[in-house]
């Protein structure tokens, strides 16, 4: 990961922007750091997120951002050899405090993955899927209410509601990729992250989803990773940009597009490297 | 294409068609000579159970039995424990453990199937014998569990082709796991799945080679020979029993081959052959495609 | 939500059992084969025939000679074909021919030993008139061929496309650059294909029953039937005498040792082969 610009190490720690300090935080990450195995990937990372906003994390290939997504639902827990030191509290607990219950807090923190992973199931079953293993439904009717909710919360109801039992896999990949943010809705989650979700997708595709991003942060807190500065200027209300495993700047997304604080973050913007 | 490369190519294309030379020729042969068993006896002889060779009686009903009882019996029992060391070795298992309990695994294959039979006549037929002789006397009015405890029988022939199956299984329902897409499971975790439910997520993405996989160590199972009539008790008769001493396909043929006297005996024996041959063939054609659905070559 | 963590850890845990599970039997065969086995071998094993039905002593040294001379037999015959139609899977991988050949190859695999030793029987045995060394090395070679093939073809495709790209541009016909540059690179792994396959038929019996048979003398004689340290051991295993017991247990002893070292031996020389080339 070399670089012919000269980057400057970033001198300030990056300001906090709470609008109201008095509200309690949704995400609050203290120094952060992760390794796989020896190799640190993540270096000292704090940020407080607020419920009800859409937070969007930016930066080059590599710097860290979607392994620090993973982090907040503690999915790199699947991968051998990665370490965690830090902590990252949600509504006030600690996630990787001793005794935390992984299963229940991934159902409170839900994900919607790069390119979309729909089960080899109909896609009735696939938006049941979380509800059955969490047992959230008690009746065959209530069940199909909770689909037929989570398919409208994702703008997907009008185009399926007549295939509902027909195989996922037929879908197109927008299609796809909206009926996981579905099956991700169904289980009531208060947190939604999600990682690159429209960067498989043609343009209108990608548009539908930025407008169901909108839409549905009135009731979720929303981290999005994405490698499109526009789209993260359309999008969200606040921004995180990452450099080489660290947290370089984190402004309201008004500010740091038109005025960042750091030049490392401005060089970012205006495509001086990338 | 230039002359050189086309007589490379028809060069060891030569050598590659002896393969499918082999195969048909090995159809051929056998349809061939039990021609005379097949004309003579038509499909009575897959519908009687009486196999007396001397007196002229050649009913193979109790071989084909023998050899679907004891494979199904197998199947049964190496199943569950391929499937779990499968899931085991590739889902659940330590980095450092992995190399190791391969090579475990692929030694229990490797263990020529002689050695499995000395083993089972001189270990586990006694050991059956014994668990035979101590089941209550309810129990022992079951068919399933009458008669005298021989050791040798059904029992024992199922739990040797178990132990003999269960590396094949195993190792093709791990290649197959392993083209399961992480993001299947990741995508179940994320929605709050313990492990064992992200990996059921897993093996239902990979249910079709599973499946074929399970039928591969059928077909191993159905040819196998040494081990099994080494411990079965090569007797031709239909039964329920697990402490019946019964027969396979193979083992008769592998026993009685050289005392064939006549040219109809040797015939009858052949024609056993023939449909050892087109079943194992038809099973392995079926698990394969199943596989491949999954997993191409 | 306790229970479905109590489920997660039972199928943790009997996954984890079936691994014990298996390797139980595992323990157990290899702890008789040993113990049993240890007692009998001696060099009278190696070095003396058969002594007559009912006496005791003598040894397996007509078996030994029997197996090597028919595996011998089976490679000769099977390597060359095996190799070439390993060749031409993996060079002419799309081809209808290659799909039937591969198809084929798997389909000889999974066909049972006893049904070969049928087919031998009736091409070698039949015409000859007796048992020979050659019809237990044909059975045994036909077996080889699928085995060899489908590895050869394995490695072969693992060989990276640019060497192949960069003997054909220096002008290299397609024969040339397959023999002189794509199967040296494979043919480490291309000989530990050959010895676990040479491994694995010298532990088979069925194929041997009615082709080579037995012979209870010394014998290397292609023509006549010849003794196998698996046919003997089964011999032996379903005789009545204790002192052929024993010695089958050696013959056992004899087979596992042949099976272990060669399956090491392929395995630390894939590993060396992967270290050095990092293929």
């Amino acid at each position: 990961m070399e670089s012919s610009v000269a980057i400057p190490r970033p001198t300030l720690k990056p300001r906090d922007p709470q609008p109201n300090p008095n509200q309690q935080l949704k995400i609050d990450v203290e120094h952060l750091s992760f390794f796989y195995g020896e190799k640190r990937a993540l270096e000292d990372i704090s940020i407080k997120i607020q419920p009800s906003v859409v937070t969007a994390f930016i930066g080059p290939s590599g710097c860290g951002k979607s392994t620090f997504l993973r982090t907040l639902n503690r999915m790199n827990d699947i991968i051998p050899g990665a370490r965690v030191d830090g902590r990252v509290c949600i509504d006030g607990e600690d996630i990787y405090g001793p005794g935390v219950d992984v299963v229940a807090m991934r159902r409170k923190v839900g994900m919607v993955f790069q390119k979309s992973n729909p089960f080899p199931k109909s896609i009735f079953e696939n938006v049941a899927y979380g509800l059955r293993i969490n047992k959230m439904t008690s009746s065959k009717s209530e069940l199909a209410g909770r689909v037929e909710e989570s398919l409208k919360q994702a703008a997907l109801w009008d185009e399926v509601k007549d295939r509902l039992h027909e195989s996922a896999l037929a879908m197109s990949g927008g299609q796809q990729q909206r009926l996981c943010i579905a099956r991700a809705l169904a289980v009531k989650p208060e947190i939604l992250l999600m990682d690159e979700p429209a960067s498989a997708l043609d343009p209108i595709a990608t548009q539908r989803i930025e407008e169901l991003i909108y839409q549905l942060k009135t009731n979720f807190t929303i981290v999005i990773v994405t490698h499109n500065m526009q789209q993260a200027a359309r999008v969200s209300d606040y921004t995180a940009f990452f450099w080489l495993g660290r947290l370089v700047e984190y402004e309201r997304t008004d500010k740091m597009f038109t005025a960042p604080s750091e030049k490392l973050t401005e060089d970012y913007l205006t495509g001086r490297f990338g | 294409m230039r002359s050189t490369d086309l007589r490379f190519r028809i060069g060891i294309g030569i050598f590659a068609a002896a393969l499918l030379l082999i195969v048909v020729a090995i159809g051929i042969t056998l349809a061939n000579d039990s021609s005379l068993s097949l004309q003579r006896f038509g499909f009575r002889f897959w519908r009687t159970s009486n196999w007396d060779p001397v007196a002229g009686e050649f009913g193979a009903l109790p071989f084909i039995w023998g050899t679907f009882y004891s494979s199904v019996l197998a199947l049964a029992i190496a199943t569950p424990v391929a499937l779990g060391i499968a899931v085991f070795i590739s889902e659940l298992c330590p980095q450092a453990l992995r190399a190791p309990l391969m090579f475990l695994t692929e030694l229990l294959a490797a263990i020529p199937s002689i050695v499995y039979g000395l083993w089972g006549i001189f270990v586990l037929v006694p050991a059956v014998r014994a668990i035979e002789a101590l089941m209550p006397e309810g129990l022992r009015a079951l068919p399933l569990f009458s008669g005298p405890p021989f050791g040798v029988g059904m029992l024992a022939a199922a739990l040797i082709l178990a132990v003999m199956v269960v590396p094949f299984t195993s190792a093709v329902a791990r290649e197959v796991l392993k083209t399961v897409p992480m993001t299947q499971r990741e995508a179940a975790f994320a929605l709050g799945a313990t492990r064992f439910e992200a990996i059921r997520a897993a093996m239902f993405y990979a249910r079709t080679g599973i499946i074929g996989a399970v039928m591969l160590g059928f077909g191993r199972a159905l040819g196998e020979t040494m081990a099994v009539t080494m411990v079965i008790g090569n007797n031709p008769q239909v039964s329920l029993s697990l402490f019946a001493p019964q027969y396979t396909m193979a083992a008769v043929i592998a026993n009685e081959f050289t005392e064939a006297a006549n040219a109809l005996y040797l015939s009858a024996l052949i024609e056993i052959g023939l449909v050892l041959f087109v079943i194992t063939l038809l099973v392995n054609v079926l698990s394969r495609g199943l596989i491949w659905s999954m997993a191409p070559p | 939500m306790m229970i479905r963590k109590i489920i997660s850890a039972v199928f943790v845990g009997a996954c984890g059992l079936a691994v014990v599970v298996a390797l139980i039997p595992l323990a157990f065969v290899l702890f008789f084969v040993l113990s049993q086995g240890i007692q009998s071998l001696n060099l009278d094993f190696f070095l003396h025939n058969p002594r007559p039905v009912g006496e005791t002593g003598g040894g397996m040294a007509n078996a030994i000679v029997g197996t090597l001379i028919l595996t011998t037999l089976a490679a000769a015959m099977a390597v060359p074909i095996g190799i070439l139609s390993g060749v031409y899977l993996s060079e002419y991988r799309g081809s209808r021919f290659a799909s039937a050949v591969r198809f084929a190859a798997d389909t000889l695999n999974g066909v049972p030993s006893i049904v070969i030793g049928v087919f031998a029987y009736a091409v070698v045995v039949l015409p000859l008139g007796h048992f020979s060394t050659l019809a237990g090395g044909f059975a045994l070679g036909v077996m080889m061929i699928p085995i060899i093939a489908r590895t050869t073809e394995e490695l072969l495709l693992l060989v990276p496309n640019t060497l192949r790209e960069g003997a054909l541009a220096l002008g290299a016909t397609r024969g040339r650059a397959v023999f002189s540059v794509i199967v040296p690179a494979a043919l480490p792994g291309i000989i530990t294909g050959v010895v676990l396959a040479l491994a694995r038929i010298a532990g088979e019996t069925a194929p041997l029953l009615f082709t080579s048979f037995n012979n209870a003398f010394f014998s290397t004689s292609l023509t006549q039937p010849i003794a196998s340290i698996t046919v003997q051991v089964f011999t032996y295993a379903i005789s009545p005498y204790e002192d052929w017991h024993r010695q089958a247990w050696a013959g056992a002893l004899v087979l596992v040792a042949i099976v272990l070292t060669c399956s090491m031996a392929a395995r630390i020389a894939a590993a060396r082969i992967v270290r050095i080339r990092g293929l």
